[in-house]
């Protein structure tokens, strides 16, 4: 037996596809090139400084930011991925996650905060969000790469995809997670909402804050393979060369700098966020 | 019992709560408007609306250098009521005026204004913002109004030496104990300098002496300043040991409000009954309550030993027990206006209204 029709979304949605790509060309092409900027901005300045110097830089800002575990830790990383020989992909897979992280902080912050506060807000998010979760990234780069054509930018969008749901979601457990009796405490010393929001509800959001921050970043990392598939280059594109030569060798160095870029980026993150806010004002 | 009153009938009112209603529940403006037009109970504006009644018809007055406590247990409304006097809850129905102003009638700007110079309020769970020091969290009132830093650090550390802090500005709260937690938050609530402090079952949490202890420290301190407070607590040993007046309420509806003499002598039903009948009655029933006119006594009140009418029950019987006679002249000025016998202090003791003639009369 045959069904009638089948369900198809594609059937409409490559005509939208198309259409936005017609009528919506210099838009998208703006973006394109605003985050080609910020990304070239980027890679270019870490590239442009002999390796050693950057890690000498890196090590530096960290002793005095943050402290001397986190300065350690922060040499040893680098160093590894200066050592393996991948130093270029390195500083590519750290300047598209920095901008891929920020921008889906910028919205799943506020978003967050919002549905925290909105309970018909994060009952709408909430679908989306497991969508966003669950649906195979390269279902939705099909659309990306069609709009933004291969390269960085695709890269970057599914990376956003996936690292806005749980900085979304830890966000508004953190807001509601904020005791009761500290909100009510700042109504009734006649605070503004703003007021609350940062110098109460903030620092005591902020453990599960950090929490959500590292998800977002491991989570970007873990699409950083992805990339490599779509020709953002970096740390994706050495694995990507080691699966498809079946060199494991390459695919596990690769591999292995992916961890430590992880590992870098999360803790002296989580480092900066932390001594920011043990002594405010 | 008028007497004990003079003085705080005169004062200005400062918070005047004029039959206030909070009906909580999605139908809520259904159920204020079932109660207006046509009287429902509670339990019916529960099975009817969904809707539970917080308060119901709230009325009290605090005066100036008052402490009024309100007095229920757990589910009595008390919390809620507390928050309708600085409009942390909004009311169904009903005015709260402060200081003469209708609260409900004032804006964003306002209400933050009113709330930050005129009422502080301090909390059961303390509320101390765990990373910041002590002298940050007194001076957290003054910082959200803006104030310089060094203007607000004074007046913190005026208020902690007040409380008794004056070494620990440096600490974090997790580094003082529970007691010690609350004096931080009551000079946080003392910083901003109100003339009316909210407490919030401030001290229910602590241990039965620091209890005590803060309890005492409290009302001197609230006296000293002149300040006034409304007191929540679920213990009446609480209420009669802090309060000027008690309001006891029950299931949202205040049950009676008076001195805690006129609630132990004249409990206004078979609750507050229940309730004052462990109270102990030697120092809180005055002479002015037990005594009988002069005119009553056979004997003549010449050669009686002598006590003013504010003297309570343990006095009268010291007074006694160290004199020959049977009876004490209660004297106000140079005229003696009753006489207290052994009779009538034994009724008092009990706190047995009917028998005390001059709780009648």
């Amino acid at each position: 037996m045959t069904l009638p029709s089948e369900f198809s979304p594609g059937a409409f949605l490559a005509p939208a596809i198309d259409w936005l790509n017609a009528n919506f060309h210099p838009f998208f092409a703006l973006i394109t090139r605003v985050i080609e900027a910020v990304l070239g901005a980027i890679e270019g300045a870490l590239l442009a400084l002999p390796p050693l110097g950057v890690i000498g830089l890196a090590v530096l800002a960290a002793l005095l930011a943050i402290h001397l575990r986190a300065a350690i830790l922060a040499g040893c990383c680098l160093g590894f991925c200066w050592l393996s020989g991948l130093w270029t992909g390195s500083m590519q897979t750290i300047a598209l996650v920095a901008v891929a992280v920020t921008i889906s902080v910028a919205i799943a912050f506020p978003l967050g905060i919002l549905a925290a506060r909105r309970p018909r807000l994060e009952a709408g998010l909430r679908p989306v969000l497991d969508i966003m979760q669950t649906v195979p990234p390269w279902v939705y780069l099909i659309p990306a790469v069609m709009i933004f054509s291969l390269g960085r930018v695709p890269a970057i969008i599914a990376t956003i995809v996936y690292g806005v749901p749980p900085m979304l979601r830890l966000t508004t457990l953190a807001f509601r997670g904020v005791p009761r009796d500290l909100k009510e405490l700042g109504q009734a010393i006649g605070a503004k909402p703003g007021t609350i929001l940062w110098k109460i509800e903030l620092p005591a959001a902020r453990p599960t804050l950090l929490v959500g921050l590292n998800q977002c970043i491991l989570l970007s990392l873990a699409m950083v393979v992805l990339a490599g598939l779509v020709g953002a280059g970096g740390l994706g594109a050495e694995v990507t060369r080691g699966l498809t030569r079946m060199e494991m060798g390459l695919g596990l160095r690769a591999g292995l700098a992916i961890v430590a870029v992880a590992l870098l980026m999360d803790r002296l993150s989580r480092g900066a966020i932390e001594r920011g806010g043990r002594r405010p004002g | 019992m008028e007497k004990a009153n003079t003085d705080a009938d005169t004062a200005e009112v400062l918070i005047d709560c004029r039959s206030v209603w909070k009906v909580f529940g999605e139908r809520n403006a259904e159920a204020i408007r079932a109660i207006t037009e046509r009287g429902l109970t509670k339990k019916e504006i529960l099975q009817q609306y969904n809707c539970v009644v917080g308060v119901s018809d709230a009325t009290l007055q605090v005066r100036r250098g008052e402490i009024f406590c309100i007095m229920g247990l757990s589910g009595s409304g008390k919390s809620t009521l507390i928050r309708l006097l600085n409009r942390l809850i909004e009311p169904s129905l009903g005015q709260v005026m402060v200081k003469g102003q209708d609260i409900a009638t004032l804006d964003a700007a306002a209400l933050r204004r009113m709330r930050a110079r005129h009422i502080g309020m301090v909390f059961q769970s303390v509320a101390l913002l765990p990373q910041r020091t002590v002298l940050e969290n007194a001076a957290f009132g003054l910082e959200v109004q803006g104030v310089g830093k060094d203007e607000r650090n004074r007046a913190a550390q005026a208020a902690l030496a007040k409380v008794g802090l004056a070494d620990w500005t440096a600490r974090y709260p997790s580094e003082l104990s529970g007691g010690m937690q609350q004096r931080v938050g009551l000079a946080r609530a003392l910083t901003s300098d109100p003339e009316i402090i909210l407490m919030d079952e401030p001290f229910s949490a602590l241990d039965p002496l620091i209890r005590r202890q803060l309890q005492d420290e409290f009302r001197q301190l609230t006296k000293d300043l002149g300040k006034s407070a409304v007191f929540i607590t679920h213990d009446l040993d609480e209420a009669i040991r802090i309060g000027d007046r008690i309001a006891i309420m029950k299931d949202g509806v205040i049950i009676q409000t008076g001195t805690a003499e006129e609630i132990v002598m004249n409990p206004a039903d078979q609750y507050v009954a229940d309730f004052v009948a462990g109270i102990s009655r030697l120092h809180l029933v005055k002479a002015h309550s037990v005594m009988i006119p002069p005119g009553e006594w056979a004997g003549a009140p010449e050669g009686l030993p002598c006590c003013p009418p504010e003297a309570d029950i343990d006095t009268l019987i010291a007074t006694i027990a160290g004199s020959d006679r049977d009876a004490v002249a209660i004297v106000e000025g140079d005229a003696v206006v009753g006489i207290v016998t052994i009779r009538n202090l034994l009724s008092g003791v009990r706190g047995d209204a009917a028998a005390v003639p001059a709780a009648a009369a």
